[in-house]
């Protein structure tokens, strides 16, 4: 494939980079990325994915665009709300960059269709607000072999690493399970800042094209966490030993993907 | 007398600076260690920058031939892959 002239121009930020150059922006337009959740990580995700040309991009959210959502949904705009968000995240990337094919999930993420969805696409971004929705992301990730972003934030805080198989912890290993329901407030309850969405969906994007270029290194076997009252990020060495894990060990105990329920006021997508 | 054979050419005279650089690093990344391009580009600003940026990826330029309409030919030979 060669690169038209407008093509050039568009990715010479890229191309003039030595760690991207031809055959790095050739494999992100080659690339295919899931984004599950177009929410305030998935926003952020979407839009920086789209412009740096990731040739599909697949965005799962079953979810309508909500007045509530605007303070930090930041790939919908006012005249969306009422509009199934897929459909809004779609436009907004199509116009940012018309090399992109978009592949809309107007759905919600189940252990009926989660391996369906996820065995085209080379990494998984898990922009989802719920505990069962993460743990399903990250057995169905292990159990397919696919790469994927954990991310979660609330209030002034966020979080993610980075799985990949066979190179260190899955989620599981970290959290072995969900907390009990309504333990943890969901964003809903405990709010969440506009901007952290922005912060840790925009290290999700850069671990996604990181990966797809094969360069530098992964938050894998490590969790970053971000307090922005305090200003201050945190990067925790997790245990190498994964032998244990229910799922990703040596002898998994979890052999089939499990619907945790969720809590009474979940299913908006942070 | 050619003291070398092209390998491949491109046109940059087409594009403005930045894209001029990337024009020429793309087509240089298509070829094989060794092998040599023909890059044609305008006089002024691309005759300024564009050999050095090439030189500074670690190429090797080879000649600049002036070909009296207000451009230039750069042969560049391609070191690395």
């Amino acid at each position: 494939m060669a690169f038209t002239n407008e093509q050039l121009e568009r990715y010479s930020r890229h191309i003039i980079l030595k760690e991207v150059g031809a055959k790095g922006q050739k494999k992100l337009l080659n690339a295919k990325v899931l984004i599950i959740g177009a929410g305030g990580l998935g926003s952020p995700v979407a839009l920086y994915l789209a412009a740096a040309g990731v040739g599909t991009i697949g965005i799962a959210d079953a979810d309508d665009v909500d007045l509530s959502n605007l303070q930090r949904q930041v790939i919908h705009t006012t005249k969306d709300v009422g509009t199934p968000k897929v459909e809004s995240a779609k436009k907004t990337m199509e116009e940012i960059n018309p090399d992109v094919k978009v592949i809309t999930y107007h759905t919600f993420v189940t252990s009926e269709n989660i391996l369906d969805l996820i065995k085209d696409y080379d990494f998984i971004i898990d922009g989802t607000d719920n505990f069962p929705a993460k743990f399903l992301i990250n057995d169905a990730c292990v159990m397919a072999k696919k790469p994927f972003s954990h991310a979660g934030i609330i209030r002034f805080q966020g979080q993610l690493m980075t799985y990949v198989p066979g190179k260190g912890p899955c989620y599981r290993c970290v959290f072995r399970n969900p907390p009990p329901k309504d333990a943890v407030p969901t964003c809903k309850q405990a709010g969440v800042i506009g901007a952290m969405g922005g912060v840790i969906g925009s290290l999700q994007a850069m671990e996604a094209i990181k990966y797809i270029l094969g360069q530098g290194n992964l938050l894998t076997g490590y969790l970053l966490t971000y307090n922005a009252l305090k200003m201050e990020f945190r990067k925790v060495k997790l245990p190498s030993n994964t032998d244990n894990c229910p799922i990703c060990g040596k002898h998994p105990t979890i052999t089939k993907l499990i619907d945790y329920e969720q809590a009474e006021c979940d299913g908006v997508h942070l | 007398m050619a003291d070398f054979i092209i390998d491949d050419i491109v046109d940059i005279t087409d594009v403005v600076c930045p894209t001029t650089f990337v024009k020429a690093k793309v087509a240089l990344e298509e070829l094989d260690d060794g092998q040599i391009l023909s890059v044609k580009m305008n006089d002024g600003e691309p005759v300024q920058n564009v050999p050095r940026s090439i030189k500074e990826e670690g190429h090797q330029i080879l000649k600049l031939i002036d070909n009296e309409d207000g451009t230039y030919n750069l042969i560049v030979k391609k070191v690395g892959d």
